[in-house]
């Protein structure tokens, strides 16, 4: 294995610095870089910038109406966090789905967002609550919605020298949040298909408002189907709803064949599993 | 039925007798494994925890292309050679090639590079970082050629065999039911626990001692003689600690061992060569695909009266043990069913692809899952119960097989299935499956719910040991030894691979001569210093090599008691006191009334038969396609079980991985290569997905083994995926033809079905 180089400052503003000097490659967890550097897949980086020090970067905060997350939140402690399991247990869900217990306790919720893979789990659920992902480099912070900030495949909206240093996710009274991953076995494995959704709704007979639909693998980045949250929005959960959805957002995604499943599947399984999901909203 | 030590009493071994009648040949008992407690406490020497002070490491250079004209093979001169050695073909003493059926597959490539990874130079340094260096400034050079990857369009035939009895065509032809069938099932990794390993350490006598991760000492061994010029005891065999095999270390570290001793040799020092996962997958043999034709016919009064079976295996670009894999695969087509008119014809083809080897099953697996998905499809062709029907059909003792074999004894398919039936309670489940089924069809949507439940039976037959008369040609020696300072020491060249080879002799020789178990040795598998005893493969060890130790027991009791005239336990060490060592060597006889003709295929192809029945029940999500296996009831018929634990172990085991094979396990290819070659991309099934295992042990008894033990390790991978693949038909009412049944193809088989009734 090619080891590169490896800067671990102990302080945020040391970390701003050394990215404003160089091209680093920013690692927290290493759940991904390590992966590629020991399997020796793509290029290596020519020097790391280990974040894993700044506790700064770590915790999780209920601020007024929204949750923050520190970019080197673990998804183990996204799992234990009681606080998040009252307010936004689809989070704490897809927490559940990643890897195995030893990624849990080293992966983060900032490296699963710069790593900008489409099959990251946690990033459908940032798209449907409109997460906001906030950027941080000598020059200051910057917000960035979550629905901004994955470009292209593997790109993000993040500059040369900024890094992920913390996730906001507004509370909005009433939302309903849904998360479904599909994968090939029970447990450990990259996603097939990620659905993320929500909706705002105070009782059962009440339309649906400010839908999201947040999915991941279907596309070369996670994208949020917003012709089909168009078309949910101001609706019930009805079957004729269901039904209609389902065939839109099949329509609405691009999908590939991949060595983890089939382009047919994946667009029969978004609209199939969209439908369930309203069904059980509905109730029917 | 489940036996378990009881909870409380783990801190010392438990002797148990539970539900297992004795037999009078062996007294089943559970004593902790050999060893468990070395594995346990992380001090087990596998081949990487070996240290040879001054040893380098070693790598392959491989081939990036399915098919090549080989050049040359390019060292950069700007890279100071000095430091490191390089191998090639030119390097090799005696014959480049790997010693195994046919003399085609090359230790290294030489003018034609015919699979991706192949390997074509070696490169040993002293430290890594140099290695890698060394490596990156090596280049092929090469000219493609055009592969051939279809098996159906290869010319190139390893083997074929034909086996004929009555008169198919005009069986078929008078059928009142025909039915076809094509069953396509994939390439399966074996996936051992730890990765192909092996250390070459240069002997003062100018020959080479290798320690490896291994199954046949002797394989390797033979391997090293002939290609580079050794004699006997100039060419040792050593197995490490060995984290699993399941043929996957059959005869692969052949080649390994080869290379390993190539660069001992060149560099004079010991060489380190272990494989990482992706070099592991990448390069080493799989489970053979197959294409399976079928055709049966079912007479009026319901029948089996022909099977015409064509079977097509796909071996990659070498014959490996290609033919032996595609005889057994052929042996095993008809399933355990007896048919007066059958005709199979069966050939191994070569295409540009890694080679296939030895996985657990040997060939049947894939045939026999063809075998019951047609045993399946007929029973829901006459509206009768897959059971039922094979109640009808199943072998019985006189039967005859399709080489003409007559089952005089040791015959319990009929066992096997009835008590799995009765154990899950199949015919309930099913009746209640079928309501469900009625109900989401009447209702044409998945009212209750999006999960669909369903349960599957298979059945199956495993000839225990060698095929033919292949346990006459190995000849295997085992021996008992009491030694000159009175221990009792037992030498094989059986290897522990996990499956408990090392607790079961002690426990055969210990009830053999009458003493405590914790008096009886075993030897290491080391070449010189244990015979050959044949390879550890087949399901063979505990029926053949068992036998061969118990005889050897026998012998050596018997001499000791007429010296000293008392019971051998009182009187063996007094006795090793007067007379010195004595050592019992027991040579393989052929089992009596055993005969097989290998060139007509004609006659006994196994001296008897294991027998299995599986019943799984699933969950299919009818959104996703998603299969959850719930449930396995497997009946093994084992002969005689000797470790009642073990046992079970072995039947959850070849169960699981049985499951993994019919969901979700496969191999992609891309140009001849594989794509999905690292854990993160080829996955097996987590303890999360495995199902609730029932273990039913069924004892019948093979009288020419002195224990009447069969072999037990392949039984449960025969009958697995056929089984979980009835069950995904009984839950969602299509056939997946082709393994493994992956939500994508249980999707695509619902929509076109829904299409069809739709149209």
């Amino acid at each position: 294995m090619i080891e590169p180089p490896l800067v671990s400052p102990d302080t945020l503003s040391a970390a701003y610095r050394l990215l404003a000097e160089a091209a680093y490659r920013p690692i927290s967890g290493g759940t991904d870089v390590l992966v590629a550097l020991s399997g020796g897949l793509g290029a290596p980086p020519e020097r790391l910038l280990d974040l894993w020090r700044l506790d700064e970067l770590r915790g999780i905060a209920l601020d007024g109406d929204a949750l923050i997350f520190g970019a080197l939140t673990t998804y183990a402690e996204i799992r234990r966090s009681a606080v998040c399991r009252d307010l936004l247990p689809a989070f704490v869900e897809a927490a559940a789905t990643i890897g195995a217990a030893q990624i849990q306790n080293r992966g983060t919720l900032g490296g699963n967002i710069a790593n900008a893979s489409p099959a990251g789990d946690m990033l459908p659920v940032l798209l449907a609550t409109d997460a906001v992902i906030v950027a941080g480099s000598v020059r200051g912070e910057r917000s960035i919605p979550a629905a901004s900030f994955w470009t292209g495949y593997r790109q993000t909206a993040l500059a040369g020298d900024e890094i992920v240093v913390r996730i906001r996710i507004p509370l909005v009274a009433d939302r309903q949040v849904r998360f479904r991953k599909i994968g090939t076995r029970r447990a450990q494995a990259i996603s097939k298909v990620v659905i993320a959704l929500s909706w705002v709704s105070a009782a059962p007979a009440e339309p649906w408002r400010s839908v999201r639909l947040g999915l991941g693998s279907v596309a070369e980045r996670p994208i949020r189907a917003t012709a089909t949250e168009a078309f949910l929005e101001g609706r019930l959960p009805t079957s004729d709803t269901a039904n209609t959805a389902s065939v839109r957002v099949a329509a609405e995604i691009e999908p590939i064949n991949d060595v983890r499943s089939t382009a047919d599947y994946r667009r029969a399984v978004t609209g199939r599993v969209l439908y369930r999901l309203i069904r059980e909203a509905g109730d029917w | 039925m489940t036996i378990r030590p009881p909870l409380g009493r783990i801190a010392a071994p438990v002797t148990l007798r539970p539900h297992l009648p004795s037999s009078g040949l062996v007294t089943p008992s559970a004593p902790f494994r050999r060893e468990g407690p070395a594995k346990l406490t992380g001090t087990a020497l596998y081949t990487d925890d070996l240290v040879f002070p001054g040893a380098w490491y070693g790598q392959t250079i491989r081939s990036t292309e399915a098919r090549a004209r080989l050049l040359g093979v390019e060292l950069d001169p700007g890279f100071d050679w000095t430091r490191v050695v390089v191998v090639t073909a030119a390097d090799i003493p005696g014959a480049n090639i790997v010693n195994s059926i046919q003399d085609d597959q090359p230790i290294l490539a030489v003018d034609e590079i015919r699979h991706h990874a192949e390997p074509v130079a070696l490169v040993a340094a002293p430290d890594r970082a140099l290695l890698r260096e060394a490596v990156a400034h090596v280049a092929l050079r090469t000219s493609p050629l055009q592969p051939v990857f279809d098996p159906l369009a290869s010319s190139q035939v390893f083997a074929h065999y034909d086996i004929q009895t009555g008169d198919v065509e005009a069986a078929l032809a008078g059928a009142a039911l025909v039915v076809e069938g094509e069953y396509r099932v994939g390439h399966q990794e074996q996936l051992y626990i730890e990765n192909n390993a092996m250390i070459a350490v240069p002997r003062d006598d100018g020959g080479v001692a290798v320690h490896g991760s291994l199954q046949c000492p002797y394989y390797v061994h033979k391997a090293l003689r002939r290609s580079l010029l050794l004699s006997d005891a100039q060419a040792q065999v050593i197995q490490a600690e060995t984290g699993g095999g399941f043929g996957g270390k059959e005869e692969y570290p052949s080649i390994l061992a080869l290379h390993a001793a190539l660069l001992a040799r060149a560099c004079a020092r010991p060489v380190r060569m272990i494989y990482d996962r992706h070099e592991d997958i990448a390069a080493t043999t799989k489970r053979h695909p197959a294409i399976v034709t079928y055709r049966s016919g079912v007479s009026a009064d319901g029948r089996l009266v022909a099977q015409e079976i064509e079977i097509v295996m796909d071996a990659g670009a070498y014959c490996t043990l290609s033919p032996v894999v595609l005889s057994r695969g052929t042996l095993h087509a008809g399933g355990p069913y007896a048919c007066p008119n059958v005709r199979i014809r069966s050939r191994a083809v070569a295409t540009n692809t890694p080679p296939n080897g030895a996985f657990r099953g040997f060939g049947a697996p894939q045939t026999e899952f063809a075998a019951e998905m047609q045993v399946n499809r007929i029973a829901e062709a006459l509206a009768v119960s897959p059971l039922e029907l094979r109640r009808r059909w199943l072998y019985r003792p006189g039967d005859t097989t399709p080489t003409g074999q007559v089952l005089r004894e040791s015959v319990a398919a009929e066992e096997a299935l009835e008590r799995a039936a009765e154990a899950s309670e199949f015919e309930r489940v099913r009746a209640r499956t079928a309501a469900a089924r009625t109900s989401r069809v009447s209702r044409g949507d998945a009212a209750d719910g999006h999960l669909a439940h369903g349960i599957g039976l298979a059945l199956a037959w495993h000839g225990a040991g060698f095929t033919g008369s292949g346990e006459v040609h190995l000849e295997s020696v085992a021996s008992v030894e009491l030694t000159g300072d009175g221990r009792i020491v037992i030498l094989v060249g059986s290897t522990e691979m996990g499956q408990g080879t090392k607790t079961i002799f002690p426990q055969l020789v210990a009830e053999a001569l009458g003493v405590p178990m914790d008096d009886v040795e075993f030897a290491p598998q080391d070449t010189s210093i244990v015979p050959d005893s044949g390879p550890t493969v087949a399901s063979r060890t505990a029926m053949v090599v068992g036998g061969l130790v118990i005889g050897a027991c026998r012998r050596l009791r018997a001499v000791v008691e007429e010296r000293s005239g008392a019971p051998f336990a009182d009187s063996y060490r007094a006795d090793a006191q007067a007379h010195g060592p004595t050592r019992i060597d027991e040579h393989f006889e052929p089992y009596p009334g055993v005969d097989f003709d290998d060139t007509t295929y004609r006659g006994d192809a196994y001296p008897a038969f294991g027998w299995a029945s599986a019943i799984a029940e699933v969950d299919v999500d009818l959104d996703t396609g998603e299969v959850a296996v719930r449930s396995v009831v497997a009946a093994d018929d084992v002969g005689r079980v000797i470790h009642p634990v073990l046992a079970e172990g072995q039947v959850e085991g070849g169960t699981l991985q049985a499951v993994g094979y019919a969901t979700i396990e496969e191999i992609k290819l891309r140009d001849g290569r594989y794509l999905n070659d690292r854990l993160a991309t080829y996955l097996i099934p987590t303890a999360l997905d495995a199902p609730r295992i029932e273990t039913i042990l069924v004892e019948a008894p093979f009288s020419g083994a002195p224990h009447g033990a069969k072999g037990i390790g392949e039984l449960p991978m025969d009958v697995g995926a056929p089984a979980v693949v009835a069950a995904i038909h009984d839950a969602t009412g299509v056939w997946i033809h082709d393994l493994p049944a992956s939500p994508e193809r249980i999707l695509a088989a619902m929509a076109s079905r829904d299409a069809e009734s739709q149209g």
